[in-house]
């Protein structure tokens, strides 16, 4: 089976049964990404799959041979970090960090998803989401910190963001009534 | 997890040919088949891949109504400009389900059909007659907070854990299959879902090797929508009683509305008797407290889930006077 993986191609033959996560983990060496609950209830081996966040442990590594994957690998070095893992560092948006490789990969995500204008389930107008410490809680609840170092991941993630530009959501196209 | 063959759908017509066999089942989203793949709850011995298949677009009819295809990911679903604008209701529902990266993954058809989280369907130790038929049902007697008080049987107390199929089945959506033959089938939703009786482990009219390849919304309703969902957490939990709710208020009284109920039943719940109770009413707690009535009188609780009765009741009054009010 053919993969690419942060830019890089990769070949193996891992049993059909192989989650994405264990692709990466055990057959490709990329081991930041990890293994909490392995069955979608964490967060913590979020991935980035054609740029959307995804469980990659709720995921067949077969049915992805022909997508881009990004892990947390793919976003920085220690010498070169990607803006939310410096930020993450800034505010101690951590304490084991067991879950930080998600947890960044997630907001990465999450940030797209916000700039393309994706309404929350804390979303007051449908049509033209705001961005606040709340909508941060509520999309970033699929990330488990058992740390519970929330309130410095969203000082963290609120920073990147408002750097970005990205709390300025453009107003969307109304759609008429009736049309 | 048991081992499976696998073999990848380029076209509809392929993919129902490749899964009438024995143990086959789809993958799409795969959130819930491979959760309860890794617990061996679901043991299939082939997975039919259709995540490649073309049915990812939203499409407008002239009839005023959305087609929405079966692999539209319930992001993209609950952010479509057209769902927002017309079908509110559906939007809030997909947005308070799961997680960002769940809805991410997971697809119109799949929620569809998503199983219960009843702990003793999930935990292969105990007898569940649902996962395996004849065993028995532990939750029955046992611990059932979150469980059924509405279309249970003696051999089976699950919910349906789903939000968009409530929203669905309140805007009276249609499910397109097709089927092994190649015939296409038309189901309304009403007509979906089955209630346990002694067969728990049939929960669809769904024939061996049925794709659902579309679901459509009729012209969207007048009136009101809303979603409310009550759970233990804020967020990324599932619903201990939901309301998708769609009332009408014309001169002083409700002209129309379609309610349907999560975390209550072994289906996304409707009830034709509440609906009549507030139709051609005028809006007062006494018409909510008759409506909760209709849909309580045959409700039944196992013990620890019978706060489940007196929540809806309450729930569904405050609903009704945020659908009826100004």
């Amino acid at each position: 089976m053919h993969f690419t993986i942060n830019g890089q191609s990769f070949e193996a033959e891992p049993d059909i049964r192989t989650s994405l996560l264990d692709l990466c983990r055990e057959h490709l060496g990329l081991t930041g990404s990890k293994k909490g609950c392995d069955h979608g209830q964490c967060g913590a081996c979020t991935m980035l799959v054609n740029g959307r966040r995804i469980n990659s442990c709720l995921s067949l590594a077969v049915m992805h041979q022909d997508d881009e994957i990004t892990t947390i690998e793919g976003l920085g070095t220690p010498e070169d970090l990607h803006p939310l893992q410096a930020a993450f560092v800034r505010h101690d948006g951590y304490q084991c960090g067991y879950c930080t490789p998600g947890q960044i990969c997630s907001a990465v995500g999450m940030l797209d998803e916000v700039k393309k204008g994706w309404p929350s389930h804390v979303t007051g107008d449908l049509d033209a989401p705001t961005f606040d410490d709340g909508e941060i809680a509520e999309r970033m609840s699929g990330n488990i910190c058992r740390c519970a170092a929330y309130p410095n991941i969203v000082d963290a993630i609120r920073e990147v963001a408002e750097s970005n530009g990205d709390t300025k959501i453009a107003p969307r196209q109304p759609v008429e009534a009736g049309a | 997890m048991k081992t499976f063959s696998y073999a990848k759908a380029d076209d509809a017509e392929t993919a129902v040919r490749d899964a009438h066999v024995s143990g086959a089942k789809y993958i799409a989203g795969g959130t819930n088949l491979l959760d309860l793949m890794k617990l061996q709850v679901e043991t299939p011995e082939k997975l039919v891949d259709i995540s490649r298949l073309p049915l990812g677009e939203i499409e407008e009819r002239e009839d005023g109504g959305l087609t929405i295809g079966a692999l539209v990911p319930n992001s993209d679903l609950a952010a479509d400009p057209r769902v927002i604008a017309k079908y509110e209701v559906l939007s809030r529902a997909l947005l308070a389900g799961a997680s960002g990266q769940l809805r991410n993954k997971a697809t119109t058809g799949g929620n569809l059909l998503q199983r219960t989280r009843c702990y003793y369907f999930y935990d292969t130790s105990t007898a569940c007659n649902k996962r395996e038929p004849g065993s028995g049902c532990s939750a029955i007697g046992g611990f059932n907070r979150v469980l059924a008080v509405l279309g249970t049987s003696e051999h089976c107390i699950a919910t349906h854990p789903g939000d968009m199929p409530v929203a669905m089945r309140a805007l009276d959506a249609t499910i397109i299959t097709l089927k092994a033959d190649g015939d296409k089938r038309r189901i309304p939703i009403g007509d979906f879902y089955r209630l346990p009786g002694d067969t728990p482990q049939i929960e669809t009219v769904l024939e061996a090797g049925e794709l659902i390849t579309h679901v459509e919304l009729p012209a969207p309703p007048k009136g009101k929508q809303v979603y409310v969902k009550v759970r233990d957490r804020a967020s990324y939990a599932f619903a201990l009683v939901s309301i998708a709710g769609v009332v009408e208020v014309a001169d002083g009284k409700i002209a129309s509305a379609a309610l349907a109920f999560g975390g209550l039943g072994p289906m996304p719940w409707r009830n034709p008797a509440v609906e009549a109770a507030l139709v051609g009413q005028a809006p007062s707690d006494a018409v909510f407290a008759a409506a909760a009535d209709a849909l309580l009188a045959d409700a039944k609780g196992y013990g620890s889930n019978d706060f489940k009765i007196p929540l809806a009741r309450r729930v569904l009054i405050a609903t009704l006077r945020d659908l009826t009010g100004e």
